[in-house]
């Protein structure tokens, strides 16, 4: 007869004189009951510790302005300068790793309506008092004179600069640019669209299509210029002005852009019919929004006193970001690592904010890094079940941002069933129904 | 013939999928919707390298499971004595072998989930627990009362004993930290290690589950089926098996008030006396007061072969290894069968033990062992069965080896993994599974003003054989001496329908004319 029996020896199992007990594994399933219930069971659990350790204020910069925040700019070529602009007339600029003012000057007589830096790490800024300044916040100290001075026609409303030409566009009724490698204070061209005269509120360079200049105005056109052409090229129509610009830093031909009512629009620069996605969540005036330099990412700031965070993909925000003390949030920045959000709000403060209200920046030993990847994996795998989805969803609004939405969301079912009921009573064919995506545009015009 | 490689490739795959394999495929050509497809065929792929990777890492294996084999036509296995065993295997083995002598009278014996720990109740109070690998006693309590049944939670840190009034929790210590009150004369114990879930049963056969990690009685169900005579749990999806007075087996969740399903397992209608299925929740075992062993395939409630295996004395305990060994106590000894769930009937059993006169009272199998434990009437035995446990153990699922430190570990882990009771059910991979009733249908659920299904329209429509759908559910449900608006609807639509019946005949009548009218139907 041959015999043999299972014989495991326990000293084999933890080497004599180590701490470390030997983990053999076996992957058969029988060995692993309750495969599915026990993986949810872990997504659950995840995704409330992911709501538990949501912490995405950071702190206030420095002290803040004396007034309002009303511009910030950061340093492309330095990932932890950047400049805000306050409506007193002081720009200063911020040290991030420290938070605190490395700079300060009174720049302007009052409001500084735009900020942006020049590729040699000096800073712009213009006002209402039709002045464009420059400073050197790098090498000399607060408080001293503008290197430069530029004057224009009438009062600037925004500044930006161009990717790696010495030229800068600002923005009043017409966009007048400076070269600052000549010492002429004057404009060295101006675009304009042919039949506006009204007042432009922000202008921004495409700084992967370098000669690409888009600026939105009062009379709620959004218009394309070129450089090359000395031309603007292409002017559309919204229902309502639009606030800010921003390019999509890796698709050269998308740009977001901060609409009155509401709602962020992207497009294609290419064809401006309808808007690539529509973001609405808001429930007052966009007033700020910026890509994030992944190109995935969208921050925004809005008149309701809060931030939010949007996927380009998806039509609703990921978060919103609200203290009890911000007020009219005006700017807001994501950092070039893309792990932080600025932002510049009525009450003077300049606030730093997690871009991604769970995580945390340390240095992660390999298992932690590994637990989160694995954590990642399974909210994703179970992201659609009805209990995960609620908790990761949950956010706490401000009382009256809950209420506006509500009135809101009222106000528009109410619009759209007018609309189905005028439809239903009138002709077929004669009111069409129109894609959302569709809706903003007015006009378009060549 | 020569085998090219990609036959190989796909022979390797197929047995990996087999063994590794998560329910079917999804056949991806067939999507139209290119996105989808995409990811799906992604998913697909990442499974199949998963799957692969699975069976690649049975390499790091390192325990081969135990044999008995004969060498001749002579050798049978079931004559293998123990001293045989133990004079073969190494003498660590052979030391797992041994025999307690035990006055107290008939022992219950239960090990923990990873083995290490055994624990031994006479049914006169006398309760220990030891680690029966190195001889050493943890704790010795004499209860001086009736103890019905033991169980040993999670881990070795505690255990339940059912006394003569109600259900007590003993540290490893053996100090009582908990008496359960509300469970009252219990006869039989199971404890679901995943839901941490303790679940009672007694001579009148309510069953209630008890969450021992908060304390909190779950569930409370009064099974109407007369006292329960042997329970066991489906390791593989936490339904309880129930067996009751006539040879009948009844599957239960905490979720239902009534039983899942109820087999008559055994044909003689004899009561239940002991249960048991195996790990992989396929196999069921039972044996019966009359003599009989019947095995069943849980999965679609049928027997593997027609015929049941027979016991000279009524079976007292059953329990399934980890390898699909059947252990039978019966009268003083205790048979094991190997392969009794292939589709052939087996003619002896793989191994006997017993006949010195000790009555077995329970068998249970230890896990990742090759070792059975009896506990009898004159203490305890540990027979040597090679070929019953699982080689390889997964550590990180439940560790045999495993110090303190790892204990407390997995303990903190498993309470924050605690399954919820609502998650038991008959398929436990449930979880996460698409809702595929339409959007209309619950939206119709969810409208609590919606008009009753009219009764008389859905029969009026349905196609019909010999019988009228009408007349058919007036037989059986219009019986009633109660005259309501609904019935009159109906025999009016009866009436209707016969007129219509009647009118049809006659046309046909008139039409075939008197030399064909027997070729007239009934006008239906």
């Amino acid at each position: 007869m041959k015999i043999k029996a299972l014989s495991r020896s326990s000293s084999s199992q933890q080497l004599p004189g180590t701490g470390v007990s030997r983990t053999p594994r076996n992957l058969n399933p029988e060995l692993h009951p309750f495969e599915r219930a026990r993986e949810y069971t872990r997504a659950l659990t995840a995704t409330k510790l992911e709501r538990m350790f949501a912490a995405p204020f950071i702190a206030q910069l420095g002290n803040g302005h004396v007034d309002g925040v009303y511009s910030i700019a950061k340093d492309p070529s330095s990932l932890d300068r950047f400049a805000s602009g306050s409506g007193d007339g002081v720009v200063k600029v911020w040290d991030l790793p420290t938070r605190n003012e490395t700079w300060q000057a009174q720049a302007h007589e009052n409001i500084v309506k735009g900020i942006c830096w020049t590729r040699d790490k000096k800073l712009l800024s213009c006002g209402s008092d039709k002045t464009v300044k420059l400073f050197d916040p790098y090498n000399t100290d607060s408080n001293t004179a503008p290197v430069g001075t530029y004057l224009g026609q009438g009062a600037f409303n925004a500044i930006t600069h161009h990717r790696h030409q010495p030229a800068f566009a600002a923005a009043s009724s017409v966009i007048s640019i400076y070269d600052t490698s000549r010492p002429s204070s004057s404009p060295s061209q101006t675009l304009e669209w042919p039949t506006t005269v009204d007042t432009i509120r922000t202008v921004s360079f495409n700084q992967t299509e370098t000669s690409i200049l888009a600026s939105a105005g009062t009379d709620r056109s959004v218009i394309m210029y070129d450089l090359r052409t000395n031309s603007p090229i292409h002017r559309t129509v919204l229902n309502l002005a639009s606030n800010a610009i921003s390019w999509n830093p890796m698709e050269a031909f998308n740009f977001a852009c901060a609409n009155e009512d509401h709602n962020v629009y992207i497009f294609d620069m290419r064809n401006m019919k309808r808007a690539l996605n529509v973001l609405r969540d808001h429930v007052a005036a966009v007033m700020d929004v910026e890509f994030s330099p992944t190109g995935e990412e969208l921050v925004s700031a809005s008149y309701d006193r809060t931030i939010r965070l949007w996927d380009r993909r998806k039509g609703h925000s990921r978060d919103i970001y609200h203290t009890k003390r911000m007020q009219r949030v005006f700017s807001c920045a994501f950092t070039p690592d893309s792990n932080y959000v600025l932002s510049g709000s009525d009450d003077g403060n300049v606030r730093l904010w997690r871009a991604r209200a769970s995580s945390r920046q340390g240095v992660k030993s390999f298992r932690e890094k590994q637990k989160l990847e694995y954590d990642d994996a399974l909210k994703a795998r179970y992201a659609h079940m009805p209990e995960i989805r609620r908790i990761a969803r949950h956010r706490h609004q401000p009382k009256t941002v809950k209420k506006a939405g509500e009135i809101k969301a009222e106000e528009i079912a109410a619009i759209k069933r007018r609309e189905e009921n005028e439809r239903k009573h009138s002709k077929k064919g004669l009111r069409k129904r129109r894609a959302e995506r569709e809706k903003m545009v007015l006009a378009d015009e060549d | 013939m020569h085998d090219t490689d990609a036959e190989v490739e796909r022979r390797r795959e197929a047995e990996a999928r087999q063994k590794y394999g998560r329910g079917q495929r999804v056949r991806t050509k067939s999507i139209r919707d290119k996105k989808l497809r995409e990811t799906l065929k992604r998913v697909e792929e990442k499974n199949k390298k998963a799957i692969l990777a699975a069976r690649d890492a049975e390499i790091l294996q390192e325990h081969d499971a135990g044999f008995l084999e004969p060498e001749g036509e002579i050798e049978r296995t079931y004559k293998v004595k123990q001293d045989e065993i133990q004079r073969s295997v190494s003498t660590e083995t052979g030391k797992k072998g041994f025999k307690l002598d035990l006055p107290m009278g008939p022992y219950l014996a239960e090990y923990t989930r990873n083995g290490k720990e055994l624990l031994l109740a006479s049914k006169t109070g006398h309760v220990a627990t030891m680690e029966w690998r190195n001889g050493r006693l943890g704790c010795e309590i004499n209860l001086k009362e009736m103890v019905r049944d033991v169980k040993w939670l999670h881990n070795n840190q505690s255990f339940a004993v059912s006394q003569k009034d109600c259900v007590y929790i003993y540290d490893r210590q053996g100090v009582e930290i908990h008496k359960l009150k509300k469970q009252h004369e219990v006869s039989h114990m199971e404890f679901l290690p995943y839901h941490f879930l303790l679940c009672t049963t007694n001579p009148k056969g309510h069953l209630k589950y008890v969450d021992t990690s908060i304390g909190h009685i779950v569930s409370e169900i009064s099974t109407h089926l007369g006292p329960t005579t042997a329970m066991c749990q489906n390791p593989w999806n936490a339904i309880l098996h129930m067996g009751h007075g006539k040879g009948q087996i009844t599957l239960w969740s905490p979720n239902s008030s009534t039983a899942l399903a109820r087999i008559q397992a055994h044909r003689s209608s004899s009561p239940i006396n002991t249960v048991a299925v195996d790990r992989a929740g396929k196999y069921m075992v039972s044996g019966a007061q009359d003599g009989t062993l019947s095995v069943w395939d849980i999965r679609n409630y049928k027997r593997p072969v027609d015929s049941d295996y027979f016991t000279h004395r009524p079976a007292s305990s059953v329990a399934i290894s980890d390898k699909g060994l059947v252990a039978v106590g019966w009268g003083t000894q205790v048979s094991i069968w190997r392969d009794i769930f292939g589709k052939m009937k087996i003619k002896n059993p793989y191994m006997s033990w017993g006949g010195e006169g000790q009555s077995v009272s329970r068998i249970r199998w230890c896990p990742f062992e090759d070792i059975l434990g009896i506990g009898h009437s004159a203490g305890f035995s540990s027979a040597i069965v090679p070929g019953a446990g699982e080689p390889n153990f997964d550590a990180l699922e439940v560790n045999p080896y495993e110090n303190v430190k790892q204990r407390q570990e997995t303990e903190v882990r498993s309470l924050l993994n605690k399954l919820q009771p609502e998650m038991i059910s008959l398929e436990p991979d449930f979880i996460g599974n698409l809702d595929l009733a339409s959007a209309e249908q619950r939206a119709r659920e969810r409208d609590l003003d919606r008009k009753p299904d009219d009764i008389v329209a859905k029969l009026t429509k349905k196609a019909r054989g010999r019988n009228s759908a009408l007349k058919k559910h007036m037989r059986k449900k219009g019986q009633q001496n109660v005259i309501t608006y609904d019935k009159l609807r109906l025999q009016d639509a009866i009436q209707a329908n016969n007129a219509k019946a009647k009118e049809n005949k006659e046309r046909e009548l008139e039409r075939y004319g008197p030399a064909l009218a027997k070729f007239a139907t009934n006008g239906k």
